[in-house]
């Protein structure tokens, strides 16, 4: 299979969303320097839905966390919406594997939480917050605690905290890699509902072959020690997805492309 | 749109018995079967006041007494008080500084889990040296006594925020103090109540303790003159009322408790 990297088309400049370049990471640890990332270029598009694929240690969760300013680059640039990122990045929601729900909160206030620090009109915040957890389908549950919510209810929950500010930028760290198979099913038809009606960019981070083609326009795929981009690969189905379209000949297509590059990458060997 | 929910859990309607008995706890129970048995026991076996008074020789020490004893469980009272509050006042901030600190951490936190190799009872001379036979030096004990527990569940409290939590409060832009107020301290709050509820229990003690190394009034006072003049009656009113400052103030705590975190209540 060629490789695609180079013929990617790069966005003109007025759509350029993000723009990572040359970005290494490096971590200090007891052993030594580990690299995590190595050499990073990648440019999304405004309004994009970008997965990061790859098997666990490729530094595919530093790649957010660099995006979203938590941790630096050790090297190389990173710009988002023209802005360098230099500390936390306000203008982005942020979702990680755990729903890292305030257990003291009701799902409404863990939401608002997000207006509050941002000092935002409580009212108008109420508002949208009420609109979210109608979107997923949660209106009935804005006075439960987190502890009275099942783990796809409070994933939801954590999905509207992100989105209620209305960020240009969603960055999700394996959202859903705690949930089981078909409460998955359905969040990621909830995140595609949240997504259709606005114009943010997703950055989605996930270590499924399926998620990841099922939900994007393009899926980044990435080796592993130190993080590289092996490869990246567009996805032409058409939208809104539906469940079925996972059965579908070019669905298919698109995994047994994914899969030959991890065999080739080593991260699957069949022989036994 | 399909959503899980947990069927409501049908509770399964009490028997005869336990309705009838269930208007007071199980350890009420187990209170009044113990009081009937040591009661049915000296008057059984004969056994002589001195030796063990039976429960109600104890009772009639209340009413005869009671007007000597109340005063003295007020002053044991106000020193589990004062000195608890003026612990709380001082072992939470000094957690904060432990958390917030490399060089607090390193230098203070040492000393004060070594502080606590050193029983009370061997201080307690010491402190009364010091601070004269008066309120202060049992007020010192009591702080002395209670901050350990309260100092290490604030501490393990605050630093229970997971690394996702702080990123995601940065990530609202969320300053340093709205991460603790917001964050970490509520998060904490179960922590810092387990702690106080130790306390509660080392506070009782460390007042009795303090009374006993010197003092002209409080129940370890009453005991101590009690005991001299092999009076057991009257020590064992005294210690009675100790467990019951003991017990009422667990109570109380565990009330607050209940009100500070609405959200424990729900069981899951």
């Amino acid at each position: 299979m060629n490789v695609m990297q180079a013929s990617q088309s790069m966005p003109t400049d007025a759509e350029t969303h993000i723009s990572i370049s040359g970005v290494s990471k490096t971590f200090s640890t007891r052993n030594g320097k580990v690299q995590a990332l190595q050499d990073i270029d990648l440019t999304v598009r405004k309004g994009e839905f970008v997965s990061v694929l790859g098997p666990s240690g490729c530094g595919k969760s530093t790649l957010m966390m660099l995006l979203s300013g938590l941790e630096d680059v050790t090297a190389g640039r990173i710009t988002v919406g023209k802005k360098d990122i230099f500390g936390p990045n306000p203008d982005s929601g942020i979702v990680f594997q755990q729903d890292v729900l305030l257990e003291w909160r009701s799902a409404l206030q863990n939401i608002l939480m997000q207006a509050e620090i941002r000092k935002a009109d409580m009212g108008e915040a109420t508002l949208r917050a009420r609109e979210l957890l109608k979107m997923v389908s949660l209106q009935d549950f804005e006075n439960a605690y987190p502890k009275e919510l099942s783990g796809g209810m409070r994933q939801r929950v954590s999905i509207c905290r992100a989105l209620l500010h209305r960020p240009p930028l969603l960055l999700m760290d394996e959202p859903f890699g705690a949930l089981d198979a078909m409460t998955r099913d359905q969040l990621q038809i909830d995140l595609l509902r949240l997504c259709a009606e606005t114009d943010m960019t997703v950055f989605f981070i996930t270590h499924s072959i399926a998620e990841a083609i099922f939900l994007s326009d393009r899926v980044v795929v990435m080796s592993p020690r130190p993080g590289r981009i092996e490869r990246i690969i567009d996805i032409d189905l058409p939208r809104p997805r539906r469940l079925a379209m996972r059965e579908d000949k070019r669905f298919n297509e698109y995994t047994r492309e994914l899969t030959d590059i991890f065999k080739g990458l080593g991260v699957f060997r069949e022989e036994y | 749109m399909a959503i899980a929910v947990d069927q409501p859990t049908t509770i399964a309607r009490p028997r005869p018995v336990r309705k009838a008995l269930g208007w007071v706890s199980p350890s009420a129970w187990s209170l009044l079967i113990i009081l009937v048995l040591w009661e049915l026991s000296v008057r059984i076996g004969n056994v002589p006041a001195y030796m063990l008074p039976a429960p109600s020789v104890i009772g009639q020490e209340f009413i005869d007494y009671g007007h000597r004893l109340l005063p003295n469980a007020g002053v044991t009272l106000f020193e589990v008080l004062l000195g608890f509050t003026l612990s709380v006042l001082i072992s939470i901030p000094l957690a904060v500084l432990i958390v917030y600190s490399k060089v607090i951490e390193r230098t203070i936190y040492p000393l004060i889990v070594s502080s606590q190799t050193v029983p009370m009872v061997a201080v307690a001379p010491l402190l009364l040296t010091w601070f004269g036979y008066g309120m202060a030096p049992k007020i010192v004990i009591v702080i002395l006594q209670t901050f350990f527990p309260i100092v290490v569940n604030t501490v393990m409290g605050l630093n229970s925020a997971s690394r996702e939590m702080i990123y995601l409060a940065k990530s609202m832009g969320a300053s340093n103090w709205q991460v603790f107020w917001k964050f970490r301290l509520p998060q904490a709050l179960p922590s810092i109540f387990a702690g106080l509820k130790l306390a509660t229990a080392m506070s009782v003690i460390g007042a009795i303790v303090a009374e006993f190394v010197g003092a002209n009034a409080g129940l370890g006072y009453v005991i101590l003159v009690a005991g001299a003049s092999f009076n057991i009656t009257r020590q064992f009113a005294a210690i009675i009322l100790i467990v019951v400052i003991g017990i009422a103030f667990f109570a109380a705590l565990e009330q607050i408790e209940r009100i500070a975190m609405p959200w424990r209540r729900i069981a899951r």
